[in-house]
Formats: structure tokens, C-alpha cells, sequence
């Protein structure tokens, strides 16, 4: 056993909080579905499916969210060119309580489910799991997901949606939307797409296949935020610290690479983050920018930006994976950021914890 | 006897905590103050005006019953005004001038049944219906109890 573990650390494949998938797995089908709001927004066109309707058809807004898993999953395996079938297995994640969204869209499909729980850092959180159990040859195809409903967050984390209340200014709006990949070893043979059906929005042109090369596993940290509307304030320092740990562990810096995106941090979260990471001597220029301050123009008053699981989900699927495919972007680094508070939590009187994860994603 | 195990306290990043109350924005102190005057005192104009107009339609009652219509009547507006969706709008510009007078009662109530309705009458509605105008109540009627003793040890001397 002891011999196993020597060889592993020999062969770098973990240097610290990071690990290396010396097989980089590939990113080989992708789909993003975002509501209303998030389509009018400067990032609207790079969504693969636009639903304008808030309750997606259902019932309740419950219902809603998980009818978007459900989209988002299946479109990223049609995206792929491959059927519910061929996947071995499915790891997502929403914000709901016992994150039901997930598990109940997970009945649809008959595929092994991990349910994952990361706050809004959950598409990074799925992203690194599925890649670490691709690239180790457990599962041949993977399927990760992420999402959350603006109307369901409100629910379970504020107050009502008809409450006539004002926000506070630092506050940030939950993004309606779902991202999912599918990643595999191998890269997609160019199989006859025809079966693919519907959205004109669906890429047929890629130059490039995205793949994921290394993951950085965050540690919590708890710098004593007790406003539970000010999340930027309460990630930002989970966010540095990863990232910090990122750069140590691969020897690389902010310059390395094309972009990096941080999850949710919002306005507010990335002007902290900027002067958090330029005090531990990683300055971060133009090359950085967040999520949640993409996903809404500043005429939608979405206050400090978007924030949720969606947030950086869609953004992942939408426009970063875009520019991924195209050849734009060579290599990025996506740090999904998550408060994990709960209600009850906030009202105990806790502080809040934040979480980040790291993925390079090299094209 | 067994020595407790110290327990290791969290602590708060003060120079941290400093920085961000610095860094994040305040809300707009004057024109909030304005619009919750112009548009709670709107509210409260409409109210004088049910006031008068159940004044001429009963002239039969007296202040306490015309004023007893004239709140029902406010909060049935307002609850009206929730169920469409225009309530929410109206506080985000009125802040504490939607939410001071009856009509922001009412309006916590009606968004909180309407809310959780889908989880069925009695657990849904019912329970939830109070979950924001419930302390207002709790404190509303512990107060009361505080006023009306004080007034009855005054009435004693």
C-alpha cells in the first residue's frame, strides 16, 4: 500500500491541494439552459437553450428546476453525440435543501448518481470529481451538472417573491439556469450529428475539444461575514486561497493563463478578490473577471451581480466553452465559489464559510 | 472528573470585517428616505379618503367602525396588489413606505400564503402565512400587554 502511494506522489499526480490528470479528460458534449433574465443579459447568445417561461411548464417552481436538470442532462449528451445509455455515470448538484433537483431529474435517466453538495461552487465541484474518476479509468463517460432557480432560492434561502422589500445594496441575484458536460477519455469521433434535433443554437463547428488537465481542491475558510447577503465578501477569501494554492502547486501564475473566471463573487466580491489576491503578490489583471458580474448587464439591476450554482454553470457551458471550442481561449482556469451557509445558520448567528474549487481547462 | 476539552473558537478577521463594511456600497439614504415619505404618505392619503367616503356611505357609524372599514378596505387592496404582482415593485421603491403602514401587512401575509401554497392548504398556506407578519404580531400583542399595564398602575393613584 505504502508503495502505492510512494509511486503516485512520484509520478505527480498530486502536488499538494491540487491533482494532475496526466489523461486529461475531454470535455466532449456541453449544453447550457438559462430563463428569461439571463438571456437578456450581455451573455444571452451563448446559451444553447433559452426558457422564457419561469415555471418551465410545470407546476411549481420546484418542478421547474428539476425539468431544467433534466434539459441541461440530456442536452449535453445529445451535445456529445451519445445516449443516456452510453453514460456510466451522473454527479450534479443544486442549492436546494437535500438537493432534490438534482436526485429527482436523476430518476429520468438510468445512469449511477452522485449527488454532490458544494453551494454555488458545484459545477466546479462535479467538474473535478467526474474528471478525477475519468482520468483514473473508473468511468469511461461521465455526465456533471450543475444548476439553480431563482424563484426556489429565494424560497428557501429569503423571503417571499411577492414580499414588497427592499434588497440591500450588496446583495446578488440567483441565477435561473443549468450547465452539464459530458467528459470522456476519448475525444468524440466525428459521428453523424443528425440525430441532434431542434436548437439552431447547437455548435456544429468545433475546432478545438476542451479538456481538463489539473484540479484544485479548495479548503473552507471563514474570514467572519455574517451578512448572508454579502456572499462576494464571505467567498472571496475561499477564492484566494485556492487560487493561491493553484498557483503554488502547479508553479504557475495569473500570466499562465488565457482567463480566469471566478464563480459568483459579483461586483462587489471582485474588486475584494482583486486586492486580496494583490496582497499575496498574484496580481490579477483584465484577464479575470467573474461570473456574476458577466451574466447581467448593469441596466437588468441585478445589484452586485448574479450568484447560485447556475451562475457559473451556464457561464461554463455558455460562453466559456465557446471560446474554448473555437481556439480563443488555450487554457483557463474556472474557480466556482460557494457560501456554505444555510438559513438557519445565518439566523443562529454564524459566520460564513466559503469554498472554491479550481479547474484548468487546457484546448 | 473529566476536564472539558477547550473548544476552539472561531475568530473573526476584524481587519477583514473592517475592509468590506469600507469597501461595500450603503444604500441611497436621502432619496429612500424621500420616496418612503411620498409614497407611504400616499398610502395613508388613500386611507383618509376610504375613511371619508365609508363615512358617506354609512352615516349610520361611527369613527371606530368607519375606521375599522377604512383599514379592511386598505388591506384589501394591498392584498389585491400582491396577488398581481405589483405590490413587490412598489416596495423596492417605497422601502420602509410600503412597509410601515396596514398595506405592508397585508402584503407579507398574502406573498407568504402565496408562496407556499403547492404544499397544500393547511401545511402550506395556513402555517406559512404568518411566517413574516408573525413577530410583528408576537411583538404587537406583548407590547399591548406592557401599555395596558402601565396605564392600569397610572389609573390606580
Amino acid at each position: 500500500m505504502k508503495k502505492q502511494a510512494a509511486a503516485a506522489t512520484a509520478g505527480k499526480k498530486q502536488i499538494g491541494q491540487t491533482i494532475f490528470l496526466e489523461n486529461a479528460p475531454c470535455i466532449i458534449g456541453s449544453f447550457s439552459v438559462a430563463g428569461k433574465k439571463e438571456s437578456e443579459g450581455p451573455l444571452g447568445k451563448t446559451f444553447n437553450k433559452i426558457v422564457d417561461d419561469e415555471y418551465f411548464g410545470e407546476k411549481t417552481h420546484e418542478a421547474a428546476e428539476q425539468q431544467m436538470f433534466e434539459m441541461a442532462i440530456a442536452g449535453a449528451i445529445r451535445d456529445a453525440g451519445l445516449h443516456p445509455e452510453d453514460i456510466n455515470m451522473l454527479l450534479s448538484g443544486d442549492l436546494l435543501n437535500q438537493i432534490t433537483s438534482s436526485s429527482f431529474a436523476a430518476r429520468s435517466f438510468d445512469i449511477s448518481f452522485v449527488g454532490l453538495y458544494g453551494a454555488c461552487s458545484t459545477m466546479a465541484l462535479t467538474l473535478g470529481i467526474g474528471a478525477a474518476l475519468v482520468d483514473a479509468g473508473f468511468r469511461e463517460k461521465v455526465v456533471v451538472s450543475a444548476g439553480s432557480h431563482f424563484a426556489t432560492a429565494e424560497r428557501q434561502y429569503r423571503t417571499p417573491l411577492e414580499l414588497g422589500n427592499q434588497r440591500p445594496p450588496v446583495s446578488q441575484w440567483t441565477v435561473t439556469g443549468c450547465g452539464a458536460c459530458v467528459l470522456s477519455l476519448r475525444e468524440n469521433p466525428p459521428k453523424n450529428k443528425s440525430h441532434i434535433t431542434g436548437n439552431p443554437r447547437e455548435r456544429h463547428t468545433d475546432k478545438c475539444v476542451p479538456r481538463i488537465t489539473a484540479v484544485t481542491f479548495g479548503k473552507v475558510r471563514d474570514w467572519g461575514t455574517l451578512d448572508p447577503n454579502n456572499m462576494g465578501a464571505a467567498m472571496a477569501p475561499a477564492c484566494c486561497a485556492t487560487l493561491v494554492a493553484h498557483f503554488k502547486d502547479t508553479g504557475t501564475t495569473p500570466q499562465n493563463y488565457d482567463a480566469i473566471f471566478s464563480g459568483d463573487l459579483g461586483k462587489l466580491g471582485e474588486t475584494i478578490m482583486r486586492d486580496l489576491m494583490a496582497n499575496e503578490n498574484y496580481p490579477l489583471d483584465a484577464r479575470y473577471s467573474d461570473c456574476g458580474r458577466m451574466i447581467y448587464s448593469e441596466k437588468q439591476n441585478p445589484y452586485q451581480g448574479g450568484s447560485g450554482c447556475g451562475c457559473s454553470a451556464v457561464t461554463l457551458n455558455g460562453f466559456i466553452m465557446n471560446k474554448l471550442r473555437s481556439g480563443e481561449y488555450k487554457k483557463i482556469l474556472f474557480v466556482a465559489t460557494g457560501a456554505l451557509l444555510s438559513p438557519v445558520s445565518s439566523f443562529q448567528g454564524n459566520t460564513i464559510p466559503g469554498i472554491a474549487h479550481a479547474i484548468v481547462i487546457e484546448s | 472528573m473529566k476536564k472539558k476539552p477547550e473548544k476552539k473558537e472561531h475568530t473573526r478577521n476584524e481587519k477583514y470585517a473592517d475592509y468590506v463594511s469600507k469597501i461595500s456600497p450603503r444604500g441611497t439614504f436621502k432619496p429612500s428616505l424621500i420616496w418612503a415619505f411620498l409614497i407611504g404618505g400616499l398610502i395613508c392619503y388613500i386611507g383618509e379618503l376610504l375613511f371619508i367616503m365609508w363615512g358617506k356611505v354609512f352615516p349610520a357609524y361611527d369613527k371606530e367602525n368607519i375606521g375599522t372599514l377604512a383599514s379592511s378596505s386598505l388591506v384589501f387592496l394591498a392584498a389585491i396588489l400582491t396577488g398581481i404582482g405589483i405590490y413587490d415593485k412598489i416596495g423596492n421603491i417605497a422601502g420602509g413606505g410600503s412597509v410601515v403602514p396596514i398595506t405592508g401587512f397585508s402584503n407579507s401575509m398574502t406573498s407568504a400564503a402565496m408562496e407556499h401554497r403547492k404544499e397544500g392548504i393547511i401545511f402550506g398556506t395556513c402555517a406559512n402565512m404568518f411566517k413574516i407578519a408573525g413577530p410583528v404580531i408576537a411583538v404587537g400583542v406583548a407590547l399591548s400587554m406592557l401599555v395596558g399595564t402601565v396605564y392600569w398602575v397610572i389609573s390606580l393613584f
